[in-house]
């Protein structure tokens, strides 16, 4: 999902004998549904995964905001852009409410934004594909969000506490991306041959992208021992993959799209949908940094951070000055 | 970045409504304490969920130590007597 460079292997972090009572009190603590928060104690694990995976799940949403705010100037009606603009918003919005909630595992923000702008840390492979026209917003806000929303409303239930009171927030959120996507792609649909071929090329472009969303595929998947047990995982990635194509394809069709796989087909008993063979070797290529659009991304990225240093600077000196005045006026009243 | 002297943190309460009180929402980074509130009706209260908002540096925040939590809240685990329910009433007395 957002943080699918998770599922590369990482050196199992060994286990004081002095942390093992500790160790059996956080587990249960788990086990019983509690959260654990932050200034209790914690395996280094536990920390070390939730700094990476909502770091990850944090740049998602900071780099997300790229391929939508290509198509603020261009939306169609005033109507449009205000709600773009609004969603873009609330993106920046959950990058920030997930940066505070890893700040809390002793991480600073300055540290995982250096980790981004180095290539160090990783983002969600969506977004690196290109948005050339306006259907790829209504495809966005439909699947990439509502894949999105599949992932996190079980992370609302994650052990804890910071992550998940953010997750809360943001699938809050997500709902009004997600309905204003639809809304754009059924417009597309009942207008004129040419929205409709607008709707389904994108569509034909994003299907098998947004598949990859949910990671690799159970049998590769790495990190899930840990992260189940911890309750910070609840469902594998395919069961989530699973879930989302079943409510999704309905809505596909509702649309009168075609999705772009000869072998999706609905299985009378299980009542899931069939899909076909996910290209993996397209996700790793986009996940290791060569997809259509990761170097754009990362140095507007870049730029954007240089372009605004002056004006952080500009506020710390002035909010310095501002202290030293308010000092001097102490001083003289005295 | 340039700079590196570290924007300083905030905790952020917000007021649903009058009447209810402060509740801790979350934290942002902020130069000084006008901004860290225009900060905070930002990244919290887009879409009205507040009257009123708290900001206060988080490093002034003096918490409790969790490894002390068995310590410091036993003597009320033992106090049943403190409950309502403690008491028997006979139900002809009717609710009390
Ligand atoms: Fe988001
Ligand atoms: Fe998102
Ligand atoms: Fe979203």
């Amino acid at each position: 999902m957002y943080t699918q460079a998770l599922n590369a292997k990482d050196a199992s972090a060994g286990t004081r004998p002095e942390d093992t009572a500790r160790l059996a009190v956080f587990q249960s603590t788990v086990d019983a549904e509690d959260k654990i928060e932050p200034n209790d104690w914690m395996p280094d694990g536990y920390r070390k995964t939730l700094i990476r995976q909502i770091s990850q799940h944090a740049h998602s949403e900071v780099i997300g905001m790229q391929p939508e705010g290509n198509w603020i100037t261009r939306a169609p009606s005033l109507r449009r852009k205000a709600a773009l603009l609004a969603k873009i918003q609330d993106e920046a919005g959950h990058g920030l409410y997930l940066y505070a909630a890893a700040e809390t595992l002793g991480v600073s923000r300055d540290e995982l934004y250096e980790q981004l702008l180095s290539g160090k840390a990783k983002y969600s492979s969506i977004f690196n594909y290109p948005t050339p026209t306006w259907a790829d917003i209504g495809i966005i806000g439909w699947l990439v969000d509502g894949a999105a929303i599949m992932n996190q409303i079980p992370l609302c239930r994650c052990s804890y506490g910071p992550y998940a009171r953010a997750m809360i927030r943001v699938c809050k959120e997500e709902s009004f991306h997600q309905r204003q996507g639809y809304e754009i792609m059924l417009t597309l649909c009942r207008g004129t041959p040419e929205q409709k071929a607008m709707a389904q090329d994108a569509l034909n472009r994003w299907w098998w992208p947004v598949l990859m969303m949910f990671g690799p595929s159970d049998k590769d998947s790495m990190h899930s021992a840990d992260s189940t047990r911890w309750k910070i995982k609840r469902f594998s990635n395919d069961d989530l993959r699973q879930k989302f194509v079943d409510a999704t394809v309905p809505q596909g069709q509702f649309l009168g799209l075609t999705f772009p796989d000869p072998d999706l087909r609905l299985d009378e008993e299980s009542g899931h949908w069939h899909y076909g063979e996910i290209d993996w070797s397209e996700f790793k290529r986009v996940v290791a940094g060569d997809g259509p659009m990761n170097k754009q991304r990362m140095a507007h990225r870049r730029q954007t951070e240089a372009d605004g240093a002056w004006v952080r600077e500009a506020a710390m000196a002035h909010a310095e000055k501002r202290r030293q005045r308010a000092a001097a006026a102490r001083i003289a009243a005295e | 970045m340039t700079d590196k002297t570290p924007m300083p943190l905030w905790e952020v309460f917000i007021r649903a409504r009058s009447g209810l009180p402060h509740k801790h929402c979350g934290s942002v980074h902020a130069p000084d304490a006008t901004m860290a509130v225009q900060a905070a009706r930002d990244v919290y209260t887009r879409r009205g969920e507040s009257v009123s908002i708290w900001v206060v540096p988080s490093a002034a925040i003096i918490a409790s130590d969790p490894n002390e939590k068995d310590q410091l809240f036993e003597p009320t685990s033992t106090k049943a007597y403190r409950h309502p329910t403690f008491y028997d009433i006979p139900d002809e007395v009717g609710h009390m």
